[in-house]
């Protein structure tokens, strides 16, 4: 029994590593979003913010201005998809895949020449695990969340301060309604296009520490491509999370979890009625995409109000068309 | 009247644009006379076709270190990165063609096929190919037995392991990476009888995370060594953050992990290239399937590391002799599989052929072969 507490635990305390990028990509994304924004270069700004945190991290050896570094970049991007989308009334969609491709190119760019560097011993530790006193004792969660590099604290505390914002103070309110009516939101006196700018590009920030937390923690090194997809999954969290930043913390995790599970079960025969069979891995890896979509049927299906999608999502606004 | 003028002038437009298209075509082709004589040095120019990026530190890093070395010898290269395995690559070959290059290395298995098109149009070209078995006249097919490189660092993860687990995070279920994984396990029971090897795939060939997360899940249930068959660094990291060692790969990446680090097969494509192409200067060149053992040093042993545990030397040493001596080989029966049944009687040893499609696992290999249905 205790082998497998411990297993479990060491499992999910994969899941958490695994969950935390996305966790922060997620929170970016709602940011966007919950303005009426839908950004699909998730992918492209995580690129971005890891590979400028990397340089950062290696150039000046200290962790914090590498991680906020990585942030400013991603939110210059981000600053980018705002003035086409916000100001210039651009397609959504096609500038968000213009700015994956951007992010991507201009990652692999900075990082053809970090490829075997290797990040100071300063930036290392102090991102390294960091077991909480006492907190580290308690079973299984002492393992998955309480034994992580501080990254991981920072992320959720970021997670918990986002939904505070959004749902909790009159900027929040504001933020929400430019989302929801932004002509009714323009006619109450609030600033839209303001709004609009300020949380596209700090959900950009948000995505560019997530991917900064690949780069300096949990590969840790410079690899073309490191994110390998994770911004989409990011994208279809957003609405598995249901624009909520505190199930998005559940929700990164479990597909943390998923991915782990790949690896744990590839060599698990497991026996139905006589029946040995394994557990597909390419099954697996669709398995969040496929949750997203039973998400995406059951809000569709019970219309409950807090769990819709911003209702001016995608569209821009003119301000004339009143 | 004004379209139809229009029409007449853009027919006439097209028209002229394909006959001298044609034409151009005709003409371009370098005169057809093989008579196979040598090639100044100077005048030879290498054109390599990389599937990936050349700062992969991986596969395509490695042939790069060859181009150097031909660099260095005095030979003129061009080199394109992350050329797909799709008809751009007949594109890539084309324009390096166009650029005035003579001769063609196409370095990754999916690059066969295009590069086979070409050189059927290009007789004066030389052709070279990595890791595929298609021939022509002007057309080699090479690659290193890599397999026999593995066997040694199983020696030194087998003489390593105290848990008596060794991981191995493999990437796509081909006979390439079937056979090394096979071969790695035997070089580890060869020194210790006891140990089992744990395959996991990660089912890509390039995936940053999930090689590390696979890597973490098998020091998770208990393995202390690791070894790769995947392009990035990641579970050599894993492996250090654990306190656990690893074997590598492509490159000798002790700096990335100094704590883990036991050793990595390496690939010197530059001993192929700088002997190819002297029989090209020479003028003795002919086309041929060349799959080169460890003793032409077209594949090798990273140096051993102080990490490795004491005797670890002397065994590979003995090893490596009684193999290139030709007193056994790696792949001698009597082999089961690790279902029990056995694939090679004793007395008997594999052909290249079997090698070449090998996809089942040897005895204490934990895992499985996907089947490709």
């Amino acid at each position: 029994m205790n082998d497998f507490i411990n297993a479990l635990a060491l499992f999910l305390q994969s899941a958490v590593t695994m969950g935390t990028p996305l966790l922060l990509a997620t929170i970016g994304g709602i940011l966007a979003e919950k303005v009426g924004h839908l950004n699909l270069g998730v992918e492209g700004m995580m690129l971005m913010g890891a590979v400028i945190g990397y340089v950062t991290g290696i150039n000046t050896g200290n962790p914090f201005i590498a991680i906020i570094a990585a942030g400013l970049v991603a939110a210059l991007g981000a600053l980018i998809y705002a003035f086409i989308t916000v100001s210039l009334k651009g397609n959504q969609i096609v500038t968000g895949l213009a700015l994956t491709i951007f992010g991507t190119g201009f990652a692999n760019f900075i990082g053809s020449s970090l490829v075997g560097v290797t990040l100071p011993a300063s930036v290392k530790g102090a991102l390294s695990d960091f077991e909480m006193p006492i907190l580290k004792d308690i079973p299984i969660l002492g393992k998955m969340i309480f034994s992580q590099s501080i990254y991981v604290y920072v992320s959720l505390l970021l997670a918990l301060l986002v939904w505070f914002y959004i749902k909790k103070t009159s900027f929040g309110l504001n933020m929400r309604s430019v989302g929801e009516n932004p002509a009714a939101a323009d006619a109450s006196g609030i600033n839209v296009t303001l709004y609009k700018y300020i949380n596209i590009c700090l959900g950009g920030f948000m995505c560019g520490i997530g991917g900064a937390y690949l780069s300096l923690v949990s590969v840790p090194s410079w690899q073309d491509n490191i994110t390998a997809g994770i911004g989409w999954i990011a994208v279809a969290l957003v609405i598995f999370a249901t624009w909520n930043p505190i199930r998005a913390i559940f929700g990164a995790y479990l597909f943390g979890a998923i991915q782990c599970l790949d690896y744990k079960l590839q060599n698990v025969k497991f026996n139905f009625f006589g029946n040995p069979f394994t557990i597909n891995a390419q099954l697996l890896s669709i398995l969040p995409y496929f949750m997203t979509i039973i998400v995406l049927i059951f809000i569709n299906i019970r219309k409950k109000k807090e769990n819709q999608p911003p209702a001016g999502l995608g569209s821009a606004y003119f301000r004339e068309e009143r | 009247m004004k379209k139809v003028f229009t029409l007449l002038l853009v027919l006439t437009l097209v028209f002229t644009t394909l006959v001298g298209c044609k034409k151009e075509d005709g003409t371009d082709k370098p005169g057809t006379t093989s008579d196979n004589k040598g090639i100044a040095k100077e005048d030879l120019l290498i054109g390599f076709l990389y599937v990936g990026p050349i700062g992969d530190q991986g596969y395509s890093y490695a042939h790069d270190l060859g181009r150097l070395d031909l660099e260095a010898a005095g030979y003129k290269t061009k080199y394109v990165e992350n050329v797909p395995e799709t008809a751009d690559c007949e594109k890539s070959i084309r324009d390096l063609i166009d650029q005035g290059c003579n001769v063609i290395i196409a370095t990754s298995f999916g690059h066969m096929d295009w590069t086979y098109n070409v050189s059927l149009e290009y007789p004066d070209v030389k052709f070279f190919h990595c890791s595929g078995y298609q021939t022509g006249d002007n057309m080699s097919a090479f690659f290193g037995r890599m397999y026999q490189i593995r066997f040694l660092s199983g020696i030194a993860a087998g003489l390593k392991t105290e848990t008596n687990k060794i991981g191995y995070v493999a990437a796509m279920p081909l006979a390439e990476v079937v056979r090394g994984a096979n071969a790695f396990a035997l070089g580890v029971q060869s020194v210790n009888p006891d140990a089992t090897v744990e395959v996991k795939w990660t089912n890509s060939w390039y995936d940053p995370a999930a090689e590390k997360a696979a890597a973490v899940e098998l020091l998770n249930s208990g393995a202390d060594v690791l070894a790769q068959h995947c392009d990035t660094t990641g579970p050599q990291i894993a492996a250090e953050e654990k306190g656990a060692f690893a074997v590598g790969y492509n490159a000798n990446t002790f700096d990335v992990a100094p704590g883990a680090f036991l050793t990595a097969p390496l690939w010197n494509w530059g001993v192929y290239y700088l002997a190819q192409m002297q029989q090209i200067v020479d003028g003795t060149w002919e086309a041929s399937n060349y799959w080169g053992s460890m003793d032409t040093g077209i594949v090798s042993l990273a140096d051993l590391t102080n990490n490795c545990a004491p005797g670890t030397k002397e065994a590979i040493e003995a090893a490596y002799n009684a193999i290139a001596a030709g007193e056994y080989d790696v792949f001698d029966g009597p082999l089961t599989n690790n279902e029990g049944i056995e694939m090679v009687p004793e007395g008997s040893t594999m052909s290249d052929a079997d090698l070449l499609a090998m996809v089942w696992f040897v005895d204490g290999i934990i895992g499985s072969v996907p089947k490709s249905n």
